[in-house]
């Protein structure tokens, strides 16, 4: 079966700048797509190339094996919502939400109980004649999500969608989007700064970076085995610490730590400087552990302790714990032995 | 921090400023309610000089003046407003093209050039041409001067849209008139309306140019009034000069009351 979108060595050039640099990339059919970048970086450009408000400078988009890169907005069998919204602020929500049946020339009865479905469905049928403007944020943003799945689009593209939403009303909004993906079957590609949406909500993910792809994966794959240091650090939080790569077997390296102590980490690189990523939770205070630092520091975050520390070579290290009333505290001052868990530490491409 | 209002001065000041600009239209209104035949000697209450605007010896005159001044004023609002519209969409929504600064200059340049200056090119121009001067040249003069004050509010009012309405539309298998048609000419609406009463006004107000393109024996409003006026003023010129006022205030509330609903929701 044919992918949903495919995106083949497309390239985009505003003037003189690069936005994006050769990218090719496959989103499955029904599934749940996230670009994930901070801004600028190129994601909302992919976006707004695939609904067609931007031409591709080079490349191909095909939808479900069908090239539409030459093909204008209103002739691609795909839906936006808007950062923004973009509800007509003339028409009743009801009339919004019909608006894409009504240029498809659905005929008035049908498309009004099209929308009427499509209301209750995001739980606004009391609201249909009212005008966007008397409607609450949040309202408003399941207007646009009904607006856009009313015409059966094959695929629905969401640009940041959530970002104008409160924190508690974005969080029960997670939840409902991914409902609504696995619901209606179609799939759904988001694109977001934040990385918590994008790991709580997605099947994949494509991290994004200065018009560049930089990796794609699950949640998993991008959080536990990040490729280089740019996902490392812009997924959650980690350690990036210098490291000399001093042998190599088969499927794994040999690596001297800031410090002194060695570590086998699994992935193989040319000898020489590395940087190895950690993850803070992955840390452990241990009389036997191979790094030796001195607890600089400890920030209290409820459910959870960081342990800033500095190794001996300068670099600082970040340990989390979970908040036990059976551990003792260390006191600031305290030289610590940290272990790394089995399998935690991660040799980055760059 | 000091309002204005602690200046020194600031009330002498603000009531000059006010008697300059307000106390004739006051003395005319109140003298068209003159009861005598007198412009200086007040006579008592009386509508007599409305009546006899549209009854008296000069009805006719002004009647025929007042209908031209209208038809003139509808035909260059609209017409004016069609070509602001376009030219607001070209230059708000058109992006960077060639010469968009020079259209800039040159769509508001009758806002800078003197209006004795545009008059009397006016004429050289249709007298070059070999148009007659008439009912004609004056709509084609009060087109052209009307276009910038049509294109002010429009292009406003368009600059305040964000494009991403638009965008929506197309998104939703609208074609690029129908995206124009059903929702960006709604949500200019306002400031289309207000650009159309502005540019009605300034056509129903102008003497300067309409006086030299308008061939003899044609006349509108103001030229009809200058004329009656050159033979010595006559209360009913200040009955008709307040019932101009009036109009004019109607039409600029009116414009301002559309502005600011538009304003309210975008």
């Amino acid at each position: 079966m044919a992918a949903a979108i495919e995106i083949i060595e497309v390239v985009k050039r505003f003037g003189a700048t690069t936005a994006l640099e050769s990218l090719t990339l496959s989103i499955a059919d029904n599934e749940f797509f996230t670009l994930l970048g901070p801004s600028g970086c190129g994601k909302t450009t992919v976006l707004r190339m695939i609904a067609g408000f931007e031409p591709v400078s080079a490349g191909e988009i095909r939808l479900f094996g069908q090239n539409i890169a030459a093909l204008p907005p209103d002739r691609r069998p795909v839906n936006t919502v808007f950062q923004h919204y973009a509800l007509f602020p003339h028409m009743s929500v009801i009339d919004n939400v019909a608006f894409g049946l009504k240029m498809k020339g659905v005929d008035l009865a049908a498309r009004r109980a099209r929308a009427g479905k499509m209301l209750e469905m995001v739980h606004l049928s009391a609201f249909a004649e009212r005008l966007p403007a008397q409607l609450s944020g949040g309202q408003q943003q399941r207007v646009a999500l009904a607006r856009a799945l009313a015409p059966e689009p094959r695929v629905l593209l969401l640009d940041e969608p959530l970002s104008a939403l409160d924190l508690k009303l974005r969080q029960a909004m997670r939840i409902e989007l991914k409902q609504l993906q696995q619901d209606t079957g179609i799939t759904f590609i988001f694109v977001t700064h934040d990385q918590e949406e994008a790991l709580t909500m997605s099947d994949r993910i494509a991290v994004m970076s200065a018009g560049r792809l930089q990796q794609v994966g699950t949640a998993r794959d991008i959080y536990e085995t990040p490729l280089n240091r740019f996902v490392a650090d812009f997924i959650g939080e980690t350690n990036l610490l210098p490291v000399d790569v001093e042998a190599i077997s088969q499927d794994a390296s040999r690596v001297r730590l800031p410090g002194g102590g060695a570590l086998t980490v699994p992935g193989t690189a040319t000898p020489g400087r590395h940087t190895l990523s950690i993850r803070p939770e992955r840390l452990v205070p241990d009389p036997a552990g191979p790094l030796k630092a001195r607890l600089e520091r400890v920030v209290y975050l409820g459910t959870d302790l960081h342990l800033m520390t500095r190794l001996q070579d300068g670099s600082g290290l970040v340990v989390r714990m979970q908040n036990s009333a059976r551990s003792a505290l260390p006191a600031a001052g305290e030289v610590l032995s940290i272990a790394i868990e089995e399998g935690a530490a991660r040799l980055l491409a760059d | 921090m000091r309002g204005v209002r602690h200046y020194p001065g600031f009330l002498a000041l603000t009531l000059v400023c006010l008697t300059v600009l307000y106390a004739p239209l006051l003395v005319v209104t109140a003298y068209s309610f003159n009861g005598s035949t007198s412009i200086t000697q007040w006579g008592g209450f009386s509508w007599r000089w409305y009546a006899d605007v549209f009854t008296g010896p000069e009805s006719a005159r002004f009647g025929l003046a007042a209908r031209n001044s209208l038809t003139i004023a509808v035909l260059a609002a609209t017409a004016a407003t069609l070509i602001a519209t376009a030219a607001s969409l070209a230059m708000v929504r058109g992006g960077r093209f060639r010469g968009r600064t020079a259209s800039f200059a040159l769509i508001n340049l009758p806002l800078m050039v003197p209006e004795i200056v545009t008059a009397v090119a006016s004429l050289i121009f249709f007298t070059m041409v070999g148009l007659r001067t008439g009912y004609g040249t004056i709509l084609i003069a009060h087109i052209t001067f009307c276009i910038p004050f049509a294109y002010l509010p429009i292009s406003a009012r368009l600059e305040g849209i964000e494009p991403f309405f638009e965008e929506a539309a197309r998104d939703l298998y609208a074609s690029r008139f129908r995206a124009f048609t059903q929702v960006l000419l709604p949500l200019m609406a306002p400031g289309v309306i207000s650009g159309w009463l502005l540019a009605f006004i300034i056509s129903l107000d102008d003497f300067i140019i309409t006086n030299f393109v308008k061939g003899a024996g044609m006349e509108t409003l103001p030229t009809a009034i200058f004329g009656s006026v050159k033979q010595g003023i006559k209360p009913n010129i200040m009955a008709i000069s307040t019932l101009m006022l009036a109009a004019s205030a109607a039409v600029v509330t009116l414009s301002w009351l559309i502005n600011r609903r538009g304003q309210r929701s975008p």
